[in-house]
């Protein structure tokens, strides 16, 4: 049976808080730092994903978001990439909706089902604005899902599933509005939400020949902490022993990844024998039915949803500039960039097979016994790291004042210099670990260019 | 291999005032700076036989021949970061050295001010993948100094004393130096408590940004009796360039600068120098920060390793020490134009060694060195010149 073999996640360490100057409300909001987006949430969920597999058995990589940076450029060929998955794989991504994971997921059974892969990774990342101060700026946040979907080693079997289109004008974003829009508030719920949430559910229900006491737990999108405990109790579920929580006032609606999360949150507390129901909500519905197995046990441990929850830090101010957007400086030469990928993307380094020397970037010439092209790849991206020495700039034209500047050593041997993000003054000092995490160095010439840069553990 | 030891001879200099020469362009630096070398030499333009053009943001030696109307003399543009005007003057000696030509001119300039920057930026305009960090000067001298604060146990408090001391002894040489950009004293507590550029360094810990230009003619020993009787002779070069291994080895310790070290030692081979802290009577380095020239006592031979901080305390490279260092001022005085630096390092080990530096003079001068440091911690071209009175 398909099913999901892994999963992993992905929250921001800065959180709106209590103490947010401009905030101010007991609900904590994740917020994408001003180098983070949608693509650089997906690479750090799928890493947490593949954490301790192989990534070389992965055919397949679906990347879906409503908020791309690129309209005409692939962001799932990127995501692969920072992953570090194999070259001659199936790249795709799916948007324009908020039920795109769960129609990635479709996707995914259905490949692995055909015989056309063996293992997919579906991402899920979004960073939707509202506008400040509004019901949808309190009840949502930014965060990203990873799950590997295959048919050995499954955690969880996908049994069946159920899906409604419905064309609707509820909840939308037209090219360049930076804003979700949306139309009467009494509309949107009764013509949308509360009526086609509940379709999918019970068309899956009827088709599985389910009650409600069957479901261990039900995962399902909602518009804030209301109207999803009045969905649980019409669905005939009880609130409190039988429905995830839907995480508002913590993580709050992450967009295309909002159900994943949920699900991956309840797969965390999880046995063997749980049957879970997910649904999403979006242009339609999607509903899932899973059944957790006994290999859950035996999968190894990853942050996930509630690592990342509980790794935080609350923001003494609301940013300007969140998600990516409002960097400046020089777009890349295309021609050099391309050529430095692998050292750029998938942090390649290389150790010399003469020496042993880890080097970053990889030389031609082994700096250290100048034997010639005779070195193998090493991924540094997910090694552990500290900092061997740092600067702090003032000076710098940078968004984050002071830039921290840093020499890392990886275990394992290497070493190369980083910026270092998501840090407290204090953090930045000789000897501190860190691990690295792919970011947005700016977007400029219609260019967004990435690389990787050192953040204190998020353990 | 030969050594350059006595084999060459400076017959003459200038140094035109260092600042922001607003009114002043490349062609006017020189005219001032090699101008004041021909009068110093007894000479005029066109007794030069080949000159030597020590820029960073020119290109081409025609620069130079526009500025002094040399006439289809060959003319070489040099550049190799900051160790540019050594690199020329070093080569220019071996041209001397070798009899090809017995009346040769250096020159340096660099006219930084043009660019509206207040502070070194580190330039580089090839296109690239533009995923390098943005690290300015100040940033990558910093990582030095916090990786040395950290290893020899010293506070920040204690480091930021140390270096501040370093910066009070180079401002009260530049207050004596009619030359200099910054000709102003100032206190150790305006040093500690300056605006933070890259921690831990604050402004006075970096060397600003000047425009300048220096000149030096050379021939060889038995030709300079012609020209004056003080001439001074060249004792040994040394010039080492790195090719990134302190970035890429991961066992570099970023406290020392194995280019230094090399340059130094090529220099005090040739020059006969076994005991440096004890043979040299004084120093003209490269200060682009306080943390620099503090790790450059310890990798031209002068303090132990990590004990620095022990001679720095005593006034060891005072004017009225046993070494002294920066006599004119150094970089933080003069600023740093790329070019024009390394031979205005000469220039004030000249007029030591003629007993000429006024107010700065110190008592035994009789065998100087000018060190130079192009680059970054990781790598850097490294040049060291040592220079001797006539016997």
């Amino acid at each position: 049976m398909v099913g999901i073999v892994s999963y992993g996640a992905y929250i921001p360490r800065y959180r709106l808080g209590k103490e947010t100057a401009g905030w101010g409300l007991p609900i904590e909001k994740p917020v994408a730092n001003f180098d983070e987006d949608s693509i650089t949430m997906a690479v750090a969920a799928g890493m947490d994903c593949i954490n301790g597999s192989d990534r070389n058995t992965v055919d397949a990589l679906l990347f879906a978001t409503t908020t791309s940076p690129y309209i005409e450029k692939q962001g799932a060929a990127m995501v692969a990439a920072a992953i570090d998955l194999r070259r001659n794989i199936l790249t795709n991504d799916a948007t324009n909706s908020l039920r795109a994971g769960t129609l990635a997921m479709r996707s995914a059974l259905d490949s692995i089902a055909a015989g056309t892969a063996k293992q997919v990774m579906v991402t899920a990342a979004d960073c939707r604005m509202g506008i400040p101060g509004s019901e949808f700026d309190q009840t949502s946040g930014d965060g990203a899902a990873a799950l590997l979907f295959g048919d050995t080693g499954v955690i969880a079997n996908v049994v069946d599933s159920y899906s409604v289109s419905d064309e609707l004008l509820d909840v939308w974003r037209a090219e360049g509005d930076s804003v979700v829009r949306t139309w009467e508030d009494r509309f949107v719920l009764q013509v949308g939400y509360l009526k086609v949430l509940p379709e999918a559910i019970s068309g899956l229900m009827q088709k599985c020949n389910l009650t409600p006491k069957d479901i261990t737990k039900a995962v399902f999108y909602g518009p804030n902490p209301r109207r999803h405990g009045e969905m649980a109790r019409s669905l005939g579920l009880d609130p409190q022993s039988q429905v995830q929580d839907p995480l508002f006032g913590r993580m709050g609606n992450t967009g295309t990844a909002y159900a994943l999360m949920l699900l991956i949150a309840a797969l965390e507390e999880a046995k063997a024998g749980d049957k879970i129901l997910m649904a999403s909500y979006g242009d339609g519905a999607d509903a899932y039915l899973l059944e957790v197995t006994s290999e859950i046990e035996k999968l190894t441990p990853r942050r996930g949803v509630k690592g990342h929850l509980e790794s935080k830090r609350i923001l003494p101010n609301r940013p300007r500039v969140a998600g990516g957007r409002g960097l400046d400086g020089a777009p890349p030469s295309a021609s050099a960039r391309w050529r430095e990928r692998a050292e750029i993307d998938r942090l390649h380094g290389a150790k010399c097979k003469s020496c042993g020397l880890v080097q970053y970037p990889p030389q031609r010439v082994c700096t250290k016994c100048h034997s010639k092209d005779n070195w193998e790849t090493v991924r540094l991206s997910d090694k552990k790291a500290k900092i061997f020495t740092f600067s702090l700039d003032y000076v710098a034209p940078s968004v984050d004042i002071p830039l921290a500047i840093t020499i890392i050593d990886f275990e394992g041997g290497g070493r190369g210099l980083f910026m270092m993000t998501d840090r407290e003054l204090e953090e930045v000092k000789c000897e501190v670990p860190v691990e690295m995490s792919f970011r947005k160095l700016r977007s400029s010439g219609g260019v967004h260019n990435y690389f990787w840069k050192a953040i204190p553990p998020r353990d | 291999m030969e050594s350059i030891k006595d084999r060459v001879a400076i017959v003459g200099m200038g140094c035109c005032k260092f600042g922001e020469r607003w009114d002043t362009g490349t062609e006017d630096l020189l005219v001032e700076s090699c101008y004041e070398a021909f009068e110093d030499a007894g000479i005029e333009s066109k007794d030069i036989q080949a000159a030597w053009f020590a820029t960073q943001n020119q290109m081409s030696g025609q620069v130079l021949a526009q500025a002094i109307k040399t006439e289809y003399i060959p003319i070489t543009r040099i550049e190799n970061f900051c160790a540019t005007g050594t690199d020329a003057m070093m080569n220019a000696c071996f041209a001397v050295a070798a009899g090809v030509y017995d009346l040769v001119l250096i020159a340096g300039v660099e006219k930084l001010k043009d660019s509206g920057v207040g502070f070194l930026t580190g330039g580089g305009g090839q296109p690239s993948s533009q995923v390098m960090p943005p690290v300015p000067p100040p940033a990558q001298f910093a990582l030095a100094a916090n990786r040395y604060f950290h290893d020899y146990g010293l506070s920040y408090e204690e480091g930021k004393k140390l270096l501040a001391m370093i910066d009070v002894k180079n401002h009260h040489n530049g207050s004596l130096n009619p030359k200099a950009h910054f000709q102003r004293e100032i206190t150790l507590e305006q040093a500690i408590n300056a605006p933070m550029m890259a921690f831990p360094l604050g402004l006075y810990d970096c060397c600003g940004v000047s425009d300048g230009s220096a000149a030096a003619i050379i021939t060889r020993p038995e030709l300079a009796k012609n020209f004056r009787d003080d001439y001074i002779l060249c004792k040994g070069f040394g010039l080492a360039v790195g090719g990134l291994q302190g970035m890429l080895r991961d066992y570099y310790d970023f406290t020392h600068f194995d280019e230094t070290v090399n340059a130094a030692r090529m220099a005090y081979e040739a020059a006969g120098i076994k005991n440096p802290r004890e043979e040299v009577d004084l120093a003209v380095v490269h200060d682009c920060f306080s943390i620099t020239e503090l790790i450059i006592y310890e990798d031209m031979g002068w303090s132990p390793r990590g004990k620095a901080k022990e001679d720095i305390e005593s006034g060891f490279f005072t004017l009225e020490g046993g070494l002294p260092v920066n006599t004119d001022g150094g970089l933080k005085c003069f600023g740093h134009p790329i070019g024009a630096s390394g031979i205005r390092m000469i220039y004030e080990i000249y007029k030591q060694l003629q007993d000429k530096a006024g107010p700065r003079q110190i008592k035994k001068a009789d065998i100087g060195v000018t060190q130079n440091l192009g680059g970054r911690p990781g790598s850097f071209s490294g040049a060291v010149s040592i220079w001797g009175r006539r016997d």
